[in-house]
């Protein structure tokens, strides 16, 4: 049974993401008791799978290890993966929260040596890259995975697969009667964390995601720029694996349509821009890549980091949106519209279409099992009868890596407020 | 004709985009457009020659207030209702509807063009219709096919040969039509009385907008 300590003076936080994660490390270090639930098996959530950060073009193992050291620093934080909540009854300043907890069938004995991974022969789904290739059922979710320790995927149990892991193991750490159990424990005050998902891009008929290979998203891009990814790094599209040199962007791919998402995500504009940069960074002046635009939303400061993309000879600026996606007899998917600056009709066939997804709340047709207000897009809204829950990052609002930390502070300052009521430190 | 249409003018001034909310049916809509072309890349007809103006364009045009190039414009003509824009638009502006409503409004003052291709079967088809309540397809197709002359009507005639003897083995068209007999409704006065009272009330409706 795992045991967690958490009284009403505890602060729950609900997702491990760059917000969850921000909001339980902003609350434990002004010495409040946090418990943070993830339901990966790992934290850093979407953050992690991205190549780069906009606009410094760092990369965001960077910002996330910083992350993490304050985490392995700080006692008061407790941190459960694979971990979903289930259930919240009580009121602000005593909830009761029940939490399911997967089994991962490997213990806190595991290296990370990679011995289970060898042993094993069974493939599934990799989820962190999207789908975009096959992992082994014992793995390492990522390089950057914290807790540093491997997986083993429920479906080998009970397999001879299972048992070749667990012999493979030198130290003891893979525990096949690992079972899932439920949790209950105590909070003052909850920070609901749990981000956003890419818009299906199937419910886009005339985009024909689910028709074309060659048609991909903007998350499945960062995927394959990053040099962790299932391409190495090198931007080769689906169909035939050749180098995908001439690259469209299209954005608003779901948002500002009342049809799919009904505001602007916010972030796919400059997502878009960024990608541009790792076409010129892999191919130089051969690299191509064009936008098709509303509008380009570079909010704020972002503006410089536009004009900078805008003045790149290599990217091309189309004011429409795409119509249509066709493929040609080559296997190119053809970009079908109308320019509506001089209203010229344009047929372009491109190597690769990216869909700037637009971002849809993970909350959004999941029943949260509290008393919580959302709008009309799904996002949670502040709810003034039930102030001891908080949403913070992409759970409220589309925002980007930065807002989403804004907005976590913002959450986890809420419910400090709480939680010290609790504890009549403040009036 | 041409009165309604200085007389529109003149009530309106240098604000089409006010003329066209209050007179056009679904003309409140133009401004909810955001310009982002999904509309014409979507439109079938959009490689025809006489395509001169596409929707989004048109609603620019109207909120500029360019009055002469929109009432001079093929474009709101050229839809042939496919619904495309429709179902796609981010805005859900009822792209087609406008456009039967803008083409609409053209003609009422006097504005459309003479030789207009689908305006000519819009207006067939409608006199057609309205006549019994139900379309005699045969006087339809006839009136279509001898737009250019009896010589070209006759040529569409022997072409589509196969297809009517088709339909006409299968029930689904009545050559005695041709004569005027076929299918109708029960109650022809019924409709013309309804007919005729919802044209006056929509001129009615139109006349007392925008002179307040």
């Amino acid at each position: 049974m795992t045991s967690v300590v958490a009284t009403n003076q505890t602060i729950l936080v609900v997702g491990g993401g760059i917000s969850g994660m921000t909001a339980a490390l902003e609350a434990a270090e002004t010495g409040k008791q946090v418990v943070l639930v993830e339901k990966n098996p790992y934290l850093g959530g979407r953050t992690v799978q991205l190549y780069r950060y906009f606009p410094k073009m760092c990369h965001p193992t960077c910002g996330l290890e910083i992350n993490l050291r304050r985490l392995k620093a700080n006692p008061r934080i407790q941190v459960l993966t694979l971990a979903e909540v289930t259930g919240i009854t009580g009121t602000k300043g005593a909830y009761s929260v029940s939490v399911k907890l997967k089994p991962r069938y490997v213990n806190s004995n595991c290296t990370a040596c990679g011995e289970c991974g060898k042993a094993v022969s069974t493939e599934i789904d990799d989820e962190f890259n999207y789908n975009l290739g096959k992992i082994k059922a014992a793995y390492l979710p990522s390089n950057m995975a914290y807790p540093q320790r491997y997986v083993i995927d429920p479906s080998i149990i009970g397999t001879p697969d299972a048992d070749k892991a667990k012999a493979a193991c030198k130290y003891d750490a893979v525990n096949l009667d690992d079972q899932e159990e439920t949790i209950n424990l105590s909070a003052g005050a909850i920070v609901w964390a749990t981000g956003w998902k890419p818009y299906d891009a199937e419910k886009i008929v005339y985009y024909g995601y689910d028709r074309f290979p060659n048609v991909i998203t903007n998350v499945e891009f960062e995927r394959l720029a990053d040099p962790h990814g299932p391409t190495g790094g090198k931007i080769l599209r689906p169909s035939d694996g050749k180098e995908a040199k001439n690259i469209a962007f299209i954005q608003c791919a779901g948002s500002r349509d009342e049809n799919h998402l009904r505001h602007c995500s916010r972030f796919c504009c400059m997502g878009s821009l960024k990608q541009t940069h790792y076409v010129q960074e892999k191919y130089g002046d051969e690299g191509k890549s064009t936008i098709y635009f509303i509008d380009i939303r570079a909010i704020d400061r972002f503006e410089d980091f536009y004009q900078k993309v805008k003045a790149n000879p290599n990217v091309t600026f189309v004011k429409s949106k795409v119509a249509r996606i066709t493929e040609d007899k080559a296997g190119n998917p053809v970009c079908n519209g109308v320019n509506t600056e001089g209203y010229i009709r344009y047929a372009n066939a491109h190597d690769l279409v990216v869909l700037a997804l637009g971002m849809e709340p993970a909350v959004k047709g999941v029943n949260i099992p509290a008393e919580v207000m959302s709008d009309s897009s799904g996002f949670l809204m502040a709810d003034p009868a039930n102030a001891g829950i908080f949403g913070a990052g992409c759970a409220t609002n589309a925002l980007d890596v930065n807002r989403a930390v804004q907005s976590a502070t913002a959450a986890a300052l809420r419910a400090i407020q709480v939680v010290n009521k609790v504890a009549r430190a403040e009036a | 004709m041409s009165d309604l249409n200085q007389e529109m003018a003149d009530r309106y001034k240098n604000n089409f985009l006010k003329e066209i909310e209050e007179q056009a049916e679904m003309g409140e809509w133009v401004k909810m457009c955001m310009q982002c072309g999904l509309c014409s890349g979507s439109c079938p007809t959009n490689f025809h020659s006489g395509w001169d103006h596409p929707p989004q364009e048109i609603f620019m045009l109207i909120r500029a207030g360019k009055r002469e190039e929109v009432l001079n414009s093929q474009g709101m003509y050229m839809c042939t209702s496919c619904y495309n824009c429709y179902v796609r638009c981010p805005r859900k502006v009822p792209v087609t509807h406008v456009m039967h409503g803008i083409a609409e409004y053209a003609y009422r003052i006097g504005r459309a063009p003479k030789a207009q291709p689908t305006m000519h079967l819009s207006k067939t088809f409608w006199t057609n219709a309205t006549k019994t309540g139900r379309v005699n397809e045969v006087q339809l197709t006839q009136s279509l096919y001898f737009k250019e002359g009896i010589g070209a009507g006759i040529k569409k005639a022997m072409e589509m040969q196969s297809e009517a003897l088709g339909l006409v083995k299968a029930g689904r068209l009545n050559p005695m039509e041709a004569l005027g007999m076929g299918h109708k409704c029960k109650d022809i006065k019924g409709i013309h009385a309804m007919l005729a009272k919802a044209e006056e009330l929509e001129a009615r409706n139109k006349a007392a907008k925008g002179k307040e």
